[in-house]
């Protein structure tokens, strides 16, 4: 057995995260935060460079076609440093969208354009409150024309292309939903950029009047096209908030050795050192959770679906499980705009419910396991 | 990644699962896999019995105590070869818990500090199981804080006199022999007074009384020594160095890796996948699945944690602190599941025993659970292990460490 990631893919990560100390500073961070920038276009440039972008992506497409189990640990080290670029909605959605049910020319037209940085892309799936369900796709599509209002959008603001999901059908069931590519400079489409909790990711309202769109996949299969595409997203945005936990924790940890109160370093208190012990109890569940869920990814397992839905909650939990208690150690300080604790917070925050809500997955979780135990 | 063997690990798991499969007792597999939770017991039979059966045929064969080295009654085997036949023995395995002190902290302790001779008349009966050992450390006035203790050996001759008494004993009532931490002088700061020996656990002047729990069970006992007479020659390092020879008896109880831990998880899903409720099946309610997928990532979570500590094994490395959060989390995690169980069976949730649902599983692993969260370091030594050995932050501050044991307060204020 070797469930652990190989030296390669350790040497890796290594490189991803010298990058990203150098490039994506906490000062860098900010400056998307202030609100100076809609992303840090040095870094992506930068990621594309480096061929993060394009490390899962087939060598005949442009990509490194490297694998996802690569693609686990540079997401480890995005998280980790908070990074304030389109990764998760261009890299695991809307290319895994692509690479699950894209045609030949699609993925000529697309997947070379994320490897090389010059296209951001992002699924358009919600419509307001409610998680992912075929019943919460009112979006229409008749004709290659798409009619209706998706929000919030991941990164919409800045996109180049959006994969859609619309409403093709009328039998109440996931055969009514169908995907669409739509290239969202082309017209047709008005976005509204959206405050949210993480300023570092932006979020936008499309309205689609009208729009031409073309098809990714066969009419009405979207929905089983999203459901792996939301699985897959979820083992690997599962990583970023791994990182994210490990990061938190060692900012808890680093301030709780530095600070004295009382005479003392307050990581010498019990209560302070049990805070950060269950910090490193939910980090490293979902760490394990997470592999578990990169070793079904890497092989195309039956046990994906499980093993994303586990690594979901695990790592939803454990990030805002640490984000919350690193402020927490730094007490007052802790929710100052100056200090970095924040910018963890927000991010644990808006991650969990990006790709629906943890009860959605928690539901998910349970009808999966029930499927297994019956077969 | 992955989950495969090594061309090496898969001759030896197929070796193991032959000899398992041809000689394991099967009449027991069933009763075994059902009482994986807190307490092991055989209907009609004495499982002390069959356990010691299980284990002198494993020795027969050369499959006792893997770790340990041949001339002691051992194979020689790898760590991840000790793994790997946990994983094959399955619910036998539990037959072994009855000689877990003995196997996983004496052998070892009597291994690094007995002399020569001793090691070779002591050492492979207890392979073998015909003789089973316990430890002696923990007091009513030193649990956790171990070095607290205060039995006293005092030299006479050529042999020690001890007084004193010990709680908390697992297995002491059927046990041959101990290894005994003692206090040979307490007038230094008290981890510098501290001589271990080994004893025979029938000798003049030993009284085991067993100790009812909470659950009604007498798995542990109060030893009482009065004037018991030791050889010196039967001491493990040298006087005043107790303290260092019982950490690496300590170091060796971190064996549990590659067996499962129980959460009690798997019965719960179990239980509630075919419960109905008032208003329906229990797994279609959503406040229940909500509850389960929380449990049922926290259960997933320790199993590949552990896979991960084996694929390090596996490589050589050696297991650290950080293997201390399987009992952190599964301890509390079973006393809630237990909870729960009960929970969703409403005011008939208080019977127990045969009376009960599923003949009160869940009942008893409520009222065994406490225990699971105490035994081997409490859930906040567990957080303190943790935290400082792994996180790297202080240790808690110790007032008594450099005052003479005698000088130290034995009570509270008032």
């Amino acid at each position: 057995m070797n469930f652990d990631f190989s030296d390669d893919q350790k040497q890796l990560r290594d490189q991803a995260r010298k990058f990203l100390t150098e490039k994506c500073s906490p000062k860098a961070v900010r400056i998307v935060l202030d609100g100076k920038a809609s992303y840090d276009k040095e870094l992506w440039k930068g990621l594309a460079e480096m061929g993060f972008l394009g490390v899962a992506i087939p060598e005949e497409f442009g990509g490194a076609g490297a694998g996802h189990l690569e693609l686990c640990v540079i997401a480890e080290e995005m998280g980790r440093a908070n990074a304030p670029v389109p990764f998760s909605s261009t890299v695991y959605l809307a290319a895994e969208a692509l690479l699950i049910a894209g045609s030949d020319a699609q993925k000529k037209k697309w997947l070379p354009a994320i490897a090389s940085g010059e296209a951001i892309g992002t699924l358009a799936l919600f419509e307001g409150n409610g998680n992912p369900s075929p019943k919460n796709v009112k979006l229409t599509a008749a004709n290659g024309v798409l009619n209706g209002i998706k929000k919030p959008v991941a990164d919409g603001v800045i996109a180049d292309f959006a994969v859609v999901a619309a409403r093709t059908g009328s039998s109440g069931r996931d055969g009514d939903i169908s995907l669409f590519l739509v290239d969202l400079k082309a017209g047709g489409v008005q976005v509204k950029s959206l405050t949210n909790l993480d300023p570092t990711r932006g979020q936008a309202e499309i309205n689609f009047k009208d729009c031409k769109a073309e098809p990714l996949g066969a009419a009405g299969d979207g929905w089983s096209i999203l459901t792996q595409v939301l699985d897959r997203a979820a083992v690997l945005c599962a990583f970023e908030q791994v990182g994210g936990s490990d990061r938190a924790l060692e900012m808890g940890r680093d301030y709780a050795l530095d600070r004295i109160a009382f005479g003392r370093q307050i990581g010498s208190f019990q209560a302070v050192k049990h805070m950060l012990a269950d910090m490193y109890v939910s980090a490293t569940l979902a760490r394990s959770n997470s592999y578990y869920g990169a070793w079904a990814l890497s092989t195309n397992a039956a046990e994906l679906p499980e093993a994303a839905a586990a690594a979901r909650i695990s790592a939803t939990q454990a990030f805002q499980h640490c984000a919350k208690n690193n402020i927490q150690v730094h007490g007052g300080m802790g929710f100052t705009w100056e200090f970095d604790c924040h910018m963890y917070y927000r991010r644990a925050n808006a991650m969990a419910l990006g790709l629906g809500s943890l009860t959605y997955w928690e539901d998910q979780l349970i009808d999966r396991m029930r499927k297994k135990n019956a077969a | 990644m992955n989950f495969d063997d090594t061309p090496q690990e898969a001759e030896f798991r197929s070796l193991a699962r032959a000899w398992i499969g041809a000689n394991a007792p099967k009449q027991y597999e069933e009763e075994l896999r059902k009482s994986s939770l807190g307490r092991t017991v055989l209907k009609n039979a004495d499982i002390l019995e069959v356990a010691k059966a299980w284990q002198k045929k494993k020795a027969d064969a050369g499959w006792a105590c893997l770790h340990w080295p041949k001339e002691y009654g051992g194979r020689g085997s790898s760590p991840i070869e000790r793994v790997i036949w946990q994983q094959e023995e399955g619910p036998f395995g539990l037959l072994s818990r009855m000689f877990i002190i003995g196997h996983g902290m004496c052998g070892p302790t009597m291994m690094a500090f007995a002399r020569e001779e001793h090691k070779r008349s002591y050492l492979p009966p207890l392979a073998s199981g015909e003789k089973v050992w316990c430890q002696l450390f923990s007091e009513p006035a030193g649990g956790s804080d171990v070095a607290g203790l205060r039995t006293r050996a005092e030299k006479d001759g050529d042999d020690w006199v001890i007084n004193g008494q010990k709680i908390w004993t697992s297995g002491a009532h059927y046990s041959d022999y101990g290894i005994l931490l003692t206090r040979t002088d307490p007038t230094v700061p008290k981890h510098k007074g501290l001589t271990m020996f080994f004893l025979d656990m029938k000798s003049p002047g030993v009284e085991v009384r067993p100790i009812k729990q909470a659950s009604g069970a007498s798995d542990f006992n109060e030893v009482y020594f009065t004037n018991v007479r030791i050889p010196d020659h039967q001491r493990l390092g040298e006087v005043g160095d107790g303290w260092n020879v019982s950490l690496t008896t300590l170091m060796n109880e971190r064996s549990a890796i590659g067996a499962a831990v129980s959460t009690g998880f798997p019965e719960l899903f179990e239980y509630c996948s075919g419960l109905m409720l008032d208003d329906g099946p229990a797994i279609e309610d959503r406040a229940v699945r909500s509850k389960l997928a929380n449990w049922a990532v926290k259960a997933s979570g320790l199993k590949y944690t552990s896979m991960r500590a084996i694929s390090a094994l596996s490589k050589g490395e050696r297991p650290g602190p950080e293997n201390s959060i399987g009992k952190l989390v599964a301890g509390s995690m079973i006393q809630d599941v237990a909870t729960y169980a009960l929970d969703l069976q409403g005011a008939s949730g208080v019977v127990s025993g045969e009376d009960a649902e599923l003949a009160g599983r869940f009942q008893a692993m409520l009222l065994r659970a406490p225990g699971t969260r105490v035994e081997g370091g409490t859930d906040e030594i567990m957080r303190n292990i943790i935290a400082e050995r792994v996180l790297g932050l202080p240790g808690d501050i110790r007032v008594d460490k450099d005052v003479p044991f005698n000088k130290i307060p034995t009570k509270g204020r008032g």
